[in-house]
Order: C-alpha cells, then structure tokens, then sequence
C-alpha cells in the first residue's frame, strides 16, 4: 500500500480538469516519470505557481466539486503520483479519474462541502499538513496550531484497490 | 419494476459482485488507441502478463497523431501496430484505413445494441448511440479489459431525457447536446447514464445520434444511450444481414435493450427543442452556453471541422451546403478532417472535398490531431477557433488560445463571415 498524509496543496475551483492537470501534448510520453516536470502546468488560479515549492512539496491535493473531469488520461493521476501526491479530497469527483486514482492505488476522498470549508480555512497555513488514515476512514488536517479531524467513507472495492495496491493483480488472479 | 437501458445491459453482462455497490462485467468490445493503449501494453509485458482475453473482440486504431510526427508518436504507434500483430488482433487499422475511433469503429458494425464497450478514451460514450454501454475508462482499466474481458463498474443511476419537437433551421444534434449540458452542468451527469428518448431522437441519423452521445461526458455522463429502433436496424443491416431473417426480426432482437415503460429512473428531464436556437460555446467548460445571436460576431482565426463530434458524412454535407459557392474571409483560415478514410472519400464522391477546397479549407487526413492540441491545427497563443469538437478547456487546442464549440453549420457560416455567424440566413 502506498503511503498517504503531509504537505497540502489547495486548489480551491471547482472542475479542475485532466487538461489542466496534464496537458494532452503530453500524453506522447512513454513513462510515467516523464510526465513529472508537467504537474498543473495549465491551471490558471490566483496565487497558484505549478513550479513553485507549494506544488513540489505537496503531498496531498486538497480542491472542490467535480475535480478531474475531462479525459480518461490516467496520466492525471500518474502525474500526481510521480510528484509524490497520492491522495485528492475534494466535494466529487469525475468518475473515470475517480476511479483511475483508486486504480492505480490512490486515494480520491470526497467530503462534504462544510467540512472542506473548514479544511480551505487552512489554506494561508504555511504548515498546513494531512494526515489520512484509509483504513479508519478519517483524515486530520494540521495548522496554524489547530488540528480537526474528519471522517470519509470510500467504496469496499475501492477500499480493496488502495490495499492491494491496485486493480491489475487482483483482477488476473479472481477473473 | 421496469429496468433501463444500461441495468438490462449490467443484468445480462454481470460477472460478480465483489463487493457491494461494485459490479464486475464481461466486456463484448475493448477499443484500443495509441495514446492510452501503449502504457498499458508496456505495463502487461513488465508484469509478465502480455496476453489477450480474445483477439476478436478487440478493436484497435492509430488516430490521435496519425502520420506519426515525430519520434514519439512514432513510437507509440509502434508498440500498439506490434502488440495487434504480436497477439493476431484482425481489426487493427493502420495509416490509410485509420480514422477517428468513434466515427471508424461504428462505421464498421462492431458495435451492436446490448453490448458492454470500454476504451481508453473520455469520448466512448459515443458508441451508446447503438444502445450499448460504452464507458471510457483509464489505462488501467483498459489493461484489465484486454487481460481478462471484465472492467468493474459502480451501477450508474440513469436520467432520462424526452427530446420531443421539430429541430428548427439551423438547429442539429450538435446544439441540442450543448443545450442540455448547459442545462445540467459539467456534473449534471456523474455516475449517471444519460438515456435519450422522445420523437426528436427518434427522427434522428445514427450520426446524430452518436453526436448527441459523443458529449455526454462533457456533462459529467458514464455513457449516453439511445433506444434501439429501425434506424440503428438498417445502419446496421450490411453487417448483421447473415444473423437475421430480415430487417424486422433483428429489431425484435435488439428491442430487448429498450427501457421498459415502467423503469426507474433518477431524473426524468423534458426537452422541447422546437425553441432552440444554434448554441455555442462562450468559457472554458462546455456547459457555458449561449446562442447564436448572443454570440454573433465574436472574432476568430481558425475554423476546425471534424472529430469525433461532428466529423461524419451528415456533417460534411451540412457544413458543405452553406461553404458551396463562398470563401472562407480573408482574417480565418480553416480546417477539414473528415474522421474516416470512408467519410472522406465519400465527400470526394459527393463533390464535397471539392467545395470546401474552393472556400479555401486545408483538408487534412482524418486524425484527432487538432482538436486536443496534438497535431494538424493547433492554437497559438491569443487565437479562437470555432470548432466543431467536444472540448473547449483553457489550452484545449493550444497553450493560451480560446475554442468555442457549435455544429458543423454554425462554424460553416462563421467561416464565410470570419468571427461567429448564424447559419440560419444561408439555409
């Protein structure tokens, strides 16, 4: 399983879209790796600098409703992994990059809007960080001195994609 | 109770549950392209898994960056060309038989109603136009799907959109979609199946069809779905004639897809599209919608037809009667890619190339190229083009340049006017 929790970046719009996360002329690169130095690089939100060490040291995406929609690219959620991002909570979520995160292992957490509210609070925290606990079903959110922590839910399968690392495997060995 | 469209396909289709709320399927097609498919076969061949679960039910083409541009892209085509020859996958098409995938896969009859269809490409929805349940997926899924047949699915909720009226002049398949997804939103259709029914989608081509389903993702939609009637029959007919007695009797077949009267749905939405009037886009989400009079007159510099929205036969005679006779004004210039080898030379045939040369179109081969920013067309920075894809996302078609959506007739008349126009006055 992969790890989860630390630095958070906000990005705080709703339909953030796989062409924002990761251009499509990008998507002529052969290795996930490759893709590593194009994180964001479309995204237009004040204040926000996909090169700066916000981006860099994040770990977790924190961002509002229908985030990832567009494409089926997977190379979104490649994108954030080879960053060392392995976790998105938002409002909702686009299906296909929904389940393309929980696919590759990762965790596409949605909360309700109140309680992202409170976690957006944090954003002008230079500390803010996350701690995410899948199994337990709750994440804690740290900064400027304060700490909430909030529960979640995600599906029995998705569940079991996070804890086995994936959806390949699991699928040559049941079907 | 009744059921809908995608839960008679989900029954009949049902592998397993393995947990609950998840629904693991046998697959009937897995489409692949060279952009999605290429990661997954490297993925397969690393974890010593480079099998297919059959070769005939997978259906490959070379479309996005097609001739090769450059080394990548070469490379790409490359792995996919040597997987379908290394695994005998029949249905592969290469340059000169390659097009579009949700025009050229539909025009060659794999797609039948009932089936289950994934892809690794947003716009597989477009294939419910036959009355399957067509999902696009990610690289993963699609290395199930070529692996084992399966790919697993949450049970999507249906909504049901009745489309009733007569389309005004000037009003297509292409305005109704940007009109409902105006009306929905982005994620008006998450997790949702959008059904179409009533006696405007009746009336309609199946390329109509497949335009109206081709966007459902842009509302958020797991698959659009149509109901199977004599339309989708006799489109179908030279390729099932050896399967059925007659015409008649592959509609009671294929009848068994339609919802039942009795299904349940979550949303039942009325469309009265007798008041449209041409829609386009105006924002960076296909959901900022306004008409043409609104629109009228905003500048532009490139004119793009084709896709897999709206790069069809019926497309191309469309925008070719109001091109027919003009020229493209001198401040645009404007691009044709026909979405298959069969589309274009039949707009040979039909005198259409011709027309849209005489206007001053470049005519491309059919590729993906321009409409995701890949090749054949794309934006510089500060440029609009009126297009007739499915996405207008900031940098959609280049870094910095602007797209707005609308049928193939609107971005005809915009090209003889060179900024956004009304098609309704050359009809």
């Amino acid at each position: 399983m992969k790890t989860f929790g630390g630095p958070v970046l906000f990005l705080d719009r709703s339909d953030i879209n796989t062409d924002e996360i990761i251009p499509a002329k990008y998507l002529t690169e052969i290795t996930k790796e490759d893709l590593k130095p194009y994180i964001l690089e479309d995204l237009k939100l004040p204040g926000f600098d996909p090169n700066g060490p916000k981006t860099k040291n994040a770990r977790v995406i924190v961002s509002r409703a229908n985030f990832g929609c567009g494409s089926s690219r997977e190379h979104a959620p490649w994108v954030f992994e080879v960053n060392g991002i392995t976790a998105v909570i938002a409002e909702s979520f686009a299906r296909i990059f929904r389940q393309n995160m929980f696919n590759c292992g990762m965790a596409a957490i949605e909360l309700p809007k109140a309680d992202l509210d409170l976690i957006f609070s944090h954003a002008s925290d230079e500390d803010a960080t996350m701690s995410i606990g899948i199994e337990a079903g709750t994440l804690t959110m740290n900064g400027g001195g304060k700490q909430k922590t909030f529960s979640f839910e995600i599906s029995p399968f998705d569940k079991a994609l996070v804890l086995a690392g994936g959806w390949v495997d699991y699928a040559d060995q049941k079907y | 109770m009744g059921k809908t469209t995608a839960e008679k396909i989900f029954d009949a289709h049902l592998v397993n549950e393995p947990f609950p709320g998840t629904k693991v399927l046998r697959l009937d097609a897995v489409l692949c392209h060279e952009i999605t498919t290429p990661i997954a076969i490297d993925d397969l061949i690393r974890r010593g898994k480079d099998r297919v679960f059959d070769p005939t039910k997978i259906k490959a083409v070379i479309d996005h960056v097609t001739p090769s541009k450059d080394t990548k892209t070469a490379t790409q085509a490359k792995i996919l060309r040597d997987w379908a020859r290394r695994h005998g996958i029949k249905d592969f098409f290469d340059i000169g038989a390659n097009g579009v995938c949700h025009a050229l896969f539909p025009e060659r009859g794999f797609i039948r109603p009932g089936y289950t269809v994934i892809m690794g490409d947003s716009h597989t929805c477009t294939h419910g136009a036959f009355g399957a349940f067509a999902a696009g997926i990610g690289t993963t899924d699609l290395e199930v799907g070529i692996l084992k047949g399966v790919c697993a699915f949450r049970q999507p909720k249906t909504i049901k959109f009745n489309v009733n009226g007569t389309l005004p002049k000037g009003v297509y398949a292409k305005d109704v979609i940007l009109h409902i997804i105006g009306k929905i939103g982005v994620n008006g259709a998450t997790d949702r199946v959008m059904e179409f029914h009533g006696a405007t989608i009746d009336g309609m081509t199946m390329e109509s069809r497949m335009t109206l389903c081709n966007m459902a993702i842009e509302a958020g939609g797991t698959s659009g779905i149509c109901q199977p009637d004599m339309t989708t029959v006799d489109y179908l007919w030279p390729f099932i004639q050896g399967e059925f007695a007659s015409k008649e009797a592959a509609l009671a077949d294929y009848s068994q897809w339609r919802a039942d009267a009795d299904a349940e749905y979550d949303q039942t939405i009325e469309i009265d599209v007798a008041v449209l009037e041409p829609t386009i886009t105006f924002g960076y989400k296909p959901d900022q919608v306004k008409t043409v009079s609104e629109m009228a007159g905003t500048p532009l510099d490139q004119i793009y037809i084709g896709s897999c929205t709206n790069g069809r036969i019926e497309d191309l005679r469309i925008a070719a009667g109001i091109l027919k006779g003009h020229k493209l004004a001198p401040n645009v210039r404007g691009i044709l890619s026909p979405a298959t080898p069969k589309v274009q030379q039949q707009a040979m045939h039909e005198g259409l190339i011709d027309i849209f040369m005489e206007a001053g179109f470049c005519v491309t081969n059919p590729t993906c190229g321009a409409c995701l920013g890949m090749s054949n067309g794309v934006l510089a920075e500060g440029e609009v083009c009126a297009s007739t894809t499915n996405r207008n996302f900031m940098g959609r078609m280049g870094k910095g340049g602007m797209v707005h959506l609308m049928s193939p007739a609107t971005a005809a008349a915009s090209a003889i006017e060179g900024k956004i126009a009304d098609p309704r006055k050359y009809l």
